[in-house]
């Protein structure tokens, strides 16, 4: 079966009930996706199919025949989103990361706050206390940091 | 994945007639959105191997009226519910619920037919449904039944659907008074429930349901009648205590589960004092 990574269309060879995330992984070789929980709730095997969040380890490949699927490589490697990630010490153990960035994907150009929290509340993270990452995506879309986004990891 | 994907058969259907002969001529569980199955597949508690993929039958997908009710269709995701005006205006009960029943990654796939059709005490959608006295709409190749919610559940994970159905949409006729749903789960979203909750106001009196409360969610006609007929919270919440038993599991105790219970409908009694401007 046929699908779109990144841009580039793929065939891969998976039986259609494998999981869209394992065929990424061991058939595509692209590792950013991580599996975290296994069951839909710390969203750090975040992908975008046809532009939308899902979580790529329930998912079996089958259903993404003919779609475009978006992982962290697909934003090749420097996008300001990740430097920001970085430098403001957005991430810590990482394991969340390529799956929180690709979640704020789907942000709007001028979220508030409170659009983040909703827009990210399927990715959990067990390091940063989450103000770290709402301040580089804040910085990102060029939006001001509350003083709520902005104490954690600043000392 | 716990399980060996070689045991594994997912056969996709293209069109909904398909997917019926499909199910006809051989046991199939079907596979919407998939947020419950590969939950399911990943930690090894099923033993199905063989699967039907129904995600692709987009004439199962959309809301629409037929007269005074809202036909939403079995593959509606929780994202469609939540975007809806229609939802958002007639039944907003279900817009909250949809809102708090995972993350947007959860939403865009988890399906309302998939959520009743999973039969789970724990379901979000289901506490609605049973308020709005929602109609399931189940076709197979033999025809169409239609099954009011409280007739659908038999017991713990079991359900009236046949094995050669497949729900194709769920019917909610008009809700009249100030409706409510309040899940209390470990977070505000992407938390299975302890306890979740759904309750109308109505000029009949009210309608009061529970999830994660018993091997069903239920309704509570005993608290329901108790409410309609005058009697004081106080007294409503003693009648709820006899209601329903919950359990300790994994998640709670019974015992919160309990007083939880009783804090929803008196939050429910009060919230709803007021008449709606």
């Amino acid at each position: 079966m046929n699908f779109k990574l990144n841009g580039a269309t793929v065939n891969v060879a998976a039986n259609p009930a494998a999981r869209l995330l394992d065929v990424i992984r061991e058939e595509c070789h692209l590792t950013g996706t991580k599996e975290g929980c296994g069951e839909g709730e710390c969203g750090a095997c975040t992908v975008l199919v046809d532009g939308a969040p899902v979580c790529s380890c329930i998912i079996p490949v089958g259903q993404v025949a003919g779609a475009e699927v978006t992982t962290i490589e697909g934003l090749g490697g420097d996008h300001p989103l990740q430097k920001l990630f970085m430098n403001e010490v957005g991430a810590q153990c990482g394991i969340c990361t390529p799956g929180m960035i690709m979640a704020a994907m789907t942000l709007s150009d001028k979220p508030t706050l409170d659009e983040i929290k909703v827009t990210l509340a399927g990715n959990l993270c067990r390091c940063t206390g989450y103000g770290a990452i709402y301040r580089a995506v804040l910085k990102w879309r060029g939006m001001p940091v509350p003083d709520e986004a902005g104490s954690a990891a600043t000392a | 994945m716990r399980i060996g994907l070689t045991e594994l058969n997912l056969r996709s259907a293209a069109t909904l007639d398909e997917a019926l002969e499909i199910l006809r001529d051989e046991p199939r569980r079907p596979v919407a959105g998939a947020t419950d199955v590969y939950v399911a597949l990943n930690f090894g508690t099923t033993t199905d191997r063989k699967f039907l993929d129904i995600w692709a039958l987009d004439e199962l997908r959309g809301i629409s009226a037929s007269g005074d009710s809202i036909v939403i269709g079995a593959l509606t995701t929780y994202t469609d519910l939540l975007r809806s005006r229609e939802i958002q205006q007639r039944l907003p009960m279900l817009a909250a619920a949809s809102q708090l029943v995972g993350g947007a990654q959860i939403q865009n796939r988890g399906t309302i037919g998939g959520n009743v059709a999973n039969a789970s005490p724990a379901g979000d959608s289901l506490p609605v449904l049973f308020v709005a006295e929602a109609v399931i709409v189940a076709r197979s190749v033999e025809g169409e039944r239609r099954i009011p919610i409280r007739e659908f559940y038999t017991g713990y994970r079991k359900s009236v659907l046949r094995q050669d159905e497949l729900i194709v949409s769920v019917e909610i006729p008009p809700v009249t008074g100030r409706q409510a749903f309040r899940k209390v789960g470990t977070r505000a979203a992407q938390a299975i429930s302890k306890v979740a909750f759904a309750g109308v106001r109505g000029p009949e009196g009210p309608r009061l349901s529970y999830g994660s409360v018993g091997p069903t969610v239920v309704r509570v006609p005993m608290t329901e009648q108790a409410l309609a007929s005058g009697a004081g919270i106080d007294e409503a919440a003693k009648v709820l205590a006899t209601e329903i038993k919950p359990i300790d599991d994994v998640r709670s105790t019974g015992e919160y589960r309990m007083r939880v219970a009783a804090n929803l409908l008196r939050w429910f009694w009060k919230e709803t004092a007021q008449p709606q401007h």
